[in-house]
């Protein structure tokens, strides 16, 4: 009896993530999505810039590699070409919210039936650890080596908070990777995403709360804590927007 | 269409395009070139064709970058300004190896600079305009009948060579009105086993991405696409020779610009002056070859630009400069008169320097 498989929608590479990264785990999740729902063949990903540029080295399906920033706007041509092939992208957060923000936002104003996966672990890591649009207020990075100034760089932006309140936007999630728990309930929500695209019904985002324990200075394990800690309470979990179930996040009160 | 219509020459570009099967356009409003996005919203959806008025030039390009992927015919267009927003991702193109059709209405600058016609973006078109090493196959129109004829060599060559296709038009060819002519248009496909249409489960997936970072590889890579572009330049040269057969002086004009000389020539013919012209159609590939052939017999040349001069660096390039190379310029909007450019002519036929 098989127990443990690698999913079929990645591929043999062997990944180049750091030691406690969490990119593999999300990796899996995605893949496991594409193999529950048996899309591998009619699935094209998009692989941003960051750490994840070679994201499409690991997955088996299709894949383009877009410039810093633009991958909402690749997955639309892609998927205004081909409507019936299901299209997502893998980004993380320098990439998807300060660079791209435009494309972003505006994928979400079309309601692009779209998927995305948003990694967001609070640095710019594979330059070697950055100030990110999403870095924590006194957060220590290269850029920022006194911690987030807010008086002069400003705050972290909450990308699911502002994506629920754009009318476009059909799904809007924030999970985490940090317990088995959350892993878990990120597989659940970031397959939903994909049920939501081939249901047709529009522009779906998982925010996955992420670690990075190189460029934090912290072992994987502290790195983990540290995300229960600090992370989560400034972002927390749960469901922003869910047009089909007449969910808005504010309208209708918290995260759930 | 049947007969020759009336059109204008932002127009003619959009309707070629139709016919040459392309059925996917993206876009940002800017002015001189907002007709050919106005022709697409209004034409595409009865033809089950996609237009899209993205966020930005840059959304756009990099739109086109997605639909490339998935093996379609794509274009996109703009004016100076939005051209240099769309360069990070041509660049992108060029290194991926996609086809795309991408239309530059150009407009003078430098910065906002102005809405009427420009020629100086030709450095940006014809050197680069991104970074790294690549090259666009650059058309230049000199009426509206070749906005629509080029438009539709371009797609064919962007297939063929797997690169874009730059139509460098200008304000007054975008906005003048010309009969025009879409019959005898033929469309030709090209296999593309590169495109992410989906594995469907038949064969390994497709990846593509410009980046390498073995250099060894990438230095291969770049050694291979210009193998391809050196192609381009034996093949696809294309030119006109206007009463070049006894001529002493040879303008070199594209264009509008090219409009001006020709009258300027025939002035000068009158006055018993023998000019002709060479007018580049392809300005990358530029005709080296004729201009060459050409420094063998006149006694100077004159590039003709709506530019400080850029193009005459690569007519002094090609004619080694053996003759004396003038120019004759407007900028910012201006376009030469014909008079100012019979002036040149006869600057160039007064003093015997070679």
């Amino acid at each position: 009896m098989i127990v443990f498989e690698k999913p079929k929608a990645l591929t043999d590479a062997p990944l180049h993530y750091c030691p406690g990264c969490t990119h593999g785990i999300i990796h899996r999740l995605v893949a496991e999505a594409i193999d529950s729902l048996g899309i591998e063949g009619i699935t094209v990903g998009v692989a941003p810039v960051g750490c994840a540029v070679f994201a499409y080295n690991y997955f088996s399906c299709d894949m383009v590699e877009a410039a810093h920033g633009r991958a909402p706007a690749v997955a639309t041509g892609l998927k205004r070409a081909e409507p019936e092939n299901i299209i997502f992208t893998y980004q993380g957060d320098g990439d998807l919210a300060s660079i791209g923000m435009a494309e972003t936002v505006h994928a979400a104003a079309r309601n692009e039936n779209i998927t995305i996966v948003f990694v967001n672990n609070a640095i710019y890591g594979m330059t070697g650890g950055q100030m990110a649009p999403t870095s924590l207020p006194g957060q220590v990075t290269q850029t920022s080596p006194y911690g987030r100034d807010t008086s002069v760089c400003g705050f972290p932006v909450r990308v699911c908070e502002m994506l629920s309140q754009v009318d476009g936007a059909e799904y809007i999630e924030r999970v985490a990777v940090n317990n088995v728990k959350n892993v878990k309930n990120a597989g659940r929500a970031i397959k939903k995403a994909f049920e939501n695209q081939i249901n047709k019904k529009g522009f779906s985002l998982i925010e996955v709360i992420s670690s990075c324990p190189t460029n934090w200075g912290l072992t994987p394990q502290k790195a983990l804590e540290w995300v229960e800690e600090k992370m989560i309470p400034y972002y927390p979990l749960g469901v922003y927007k869910d047009r089909s179930a007449g969910f808005v996040y504010g309208k209708e009160g918290a995260a759930r | 269409m049947a007969e020759k219509v009336l059109m204008k020459g932002n127009e003619a570009i959009a309707e070629a395009a139709i016919a040459a099967g392309c059925r996917h356009y993206y876009g940002y409003p800017i002015t001189p070139q907002t007709e050919i996005a106005a022709y697409m919203a209004k034409r595409m959806p009865k033809i089950g064709g996609v237009f899209l008025q993205a966020e930005s030039e840059i959304a756009a390009i990099n739109m086109v970058y997605g639909t490339a992927s998935a093996g379609y015919r794509v274009m996109t267009s703009s004016s100076s300004p939005g051209i240099s927003l769309k360069s990070e991702g041509l660049s992108y193109i060029a290194g991926s190896d996609l086809p795309s059709l991408v239309v530059n209405v150009q407009r003078g600058g430098p910065g906002l600079g102005s809405i009427q016609p420009g020629q100086s973006d030709y450095f940006q078109a014809t050197k680069g305009g991104g970074h790294g090493d690549y090259h666009m196959i650059v058309l230049a129109p000199a009426s509206v009948q070749e906005m629509a004829s080029l438009t539709v060599k371009g797609f064919d060559l962007a297939d063929k060579y797997r690169m874009t296709s730059m139509i460098l038009a200008d304000g007054t060819m975008g906005q003048m009105m010309e009969p025009v002519s879409f019959e005898h248009i033929e469309v030709k496909t090209y296999d593309k086993p590169w495109a992410l249409t989906g594995t469907r489960g038949k064969r390994k997936h497709n990846i593509i991405t410009s980046l390498s970072l073995v250099p060894k590889e990438l230095e291969e890579w770049n050694f291979s696409r210009y193998e391809r572009y050196r192609l381009i330049e034996e093949n696809e040269v294309m030119y006109e020779e206007f009463m070049m057969e006894d001529a002493e002086v040879c303008i070199v004009a594209f264009g509008i610009s090219a409009r001006v000389s020709q009258n300027a020539i025939r002035m000068a013919r009158a006055k018993g002056i023998r000019a002709g012209m060479i007018r580049p159609i392809t300005l990358w590939p530029f005709p080296k070859a004729p201009l060459a052939k050409a420094a063998d017999k006149v006694r100077a040349f004159i590039s003709v630009e709506l530019s400080m001069g850029q193009m005459i660096e690569d007519v002094e390039l090609a004619t080694r400069c053996k003759r004396p190379v003038l120019l004759c310029n407007r900028v910012g909007g201006m376009i030469p008169s014909p008079e100012s450019v019979l002036a040149k002519i006869e600057e160039a036929m007064g003093g015997d320097r070679t």
